[in-house]
């Protein structure tokens, strides 16, 4: 089990790419960026970095805000 | 009172303006818009056109995958250069790596940063900022701190590194305005880096006194956003920052207990009548 934006997901040993993918977003897409346990992991890395048992993802993107 | 046939006086306005620098660039518009608040992403869009700026502020949070609209695109329409906040951090940690994740998503390393102390107030958490100001300015980040309007505070940002020094007015979304101007007028009077005007504004007349008291830019979300009118009060706080800084330049009358006859009494005319 990993965690992608607090929700529980069974895809261990998915790439940051194919998460970003289920979330219906284009992995090159301006305005992502993506956490994994409170580190930042660059873009370049996203196509071969897995995620593994118990990991956190955060993606996130561009919102309005002051 | 212009009528639609009279002349046109707006050209006439001799505007003999320093260019804005901040951070190493030249800006022409001194007020900065942030985008938070907006309902519809083609009032914001025409709310940006209105304020001619050139800075809007931006937000990372989580996917929504079912958001509608690229808010990037429409930004990059319009012609803006991003800032990217902090907004809800509350610990040096969090606003550093968020930071990151910013210059990550958006390519900047333009920084607006925030780090609160609650969520009642939204207040900075100074000893926090000043952490997370230090860290960033290390990693090369181009920081813009939103700070309380202490000036003492202030100078420690400054000797930090900050790019600039954003004072606010009084708590973010409450409207207030400038609730001790008497504190932004010593910010203003020791700083080196611009002074921008963050949080508070209501209206235009707000803004308009940021300008008077020698701030170099006002940031302004809220009041244009949550007006009943946005575009129309983003023209009214564009006018109201122009207006401000002209009258700074301008230099105001000093202020005096009582009256001073504008029109001479020498040559009074000797009205009194004749005894009879």
């Amino acid at each position: 089990m990993i965690y992608v934006n607090g929700e529980p997901h069974e895809r261990d040993g998915a790439t940051i790419a194919e998460l970003l993918a289920d979330l219906g977003v284009e992995a090159r897409a301006r305005g992502v960026a993506v956490a994994v346990d409170g580190e930042v992991v660059p873009r370049a890395e996203w196509d071969d970095r897995r995620i593994n048992e118990g990991e956190r993802v955060e993606a996130l993107s561009a919102m309005q805000g002051g | 009172m212009a009528t639609e046939t009279g002349p046109d006086r707006t050209e006439q306005i001799p505007v003999t303006d320093t260019p804005f620098e901040l951070g190493g660039r030249t800006l022409r518009s001194r007020l900065i818009l942030g985008t938070g608040g907006f309902k519809r992403l083609e009032t914001l869009a025409e709310a940006i056109r209105a304020t001619r700026a050139e800075l809007v502020t931006i937000a990372l949070r989580r996917i929504d995958p079912q958001a509608r609209g690229s808010l990037t695109d429409v930004l990059d329409e319009c012609g803006v250069e991003l800032l990217p906040n902090t907004a809800g951090c509350f610990t040096a940690r969090d606003a550093v790596v968020t930071a990151k994740l910013a210059r990550e998503a958006f390519g900047t390393d333009w920084v607006k940063l925030e780090v609160i102390g609650d969520d009642r107030t939204l207040l900075p958490d100074a000893p926090e900022l000043l952490l997370a100001a230090e860290e960033l300015v290390d990693d090369g980040f181009t920081v813009l701190p939103y700070t309380n309007d202490d000036p003492i505070l202030a100078r420690r940002l400054e000797d930090i590194g900050c790019a600039a020094v954003m004072p606010l007015g009084s708590p973010i979304g409450s409207g207030m305005g400038i609730r001790n101007p008497y504190n932004i007028s010593l910010i203003v009077e020791r700083a080196s880096v611009p002074v921008i005007l963050d949080a508070g504004v209501g209206t235009a007349s707000d803004a308009a006194l940021a300008m008077e008291l020698g701030c170099d830019g006002v940031l302004c979300a809220s009041a244009i956003a949550r007006a009943h009118d946005p575009v129309a009060m983003a023209h009214a706080i564009r006018a109201a920052v122009e207006a401000g800084r002209l009258a700074r330049g301008a230099g105001r009358i000093p202020r005096r207990l009582h009256a001073e006859a504008s029109t001479p009494d020498e040559g009074l005319a000797d009205l009194t009548p004749p005894v009879r």
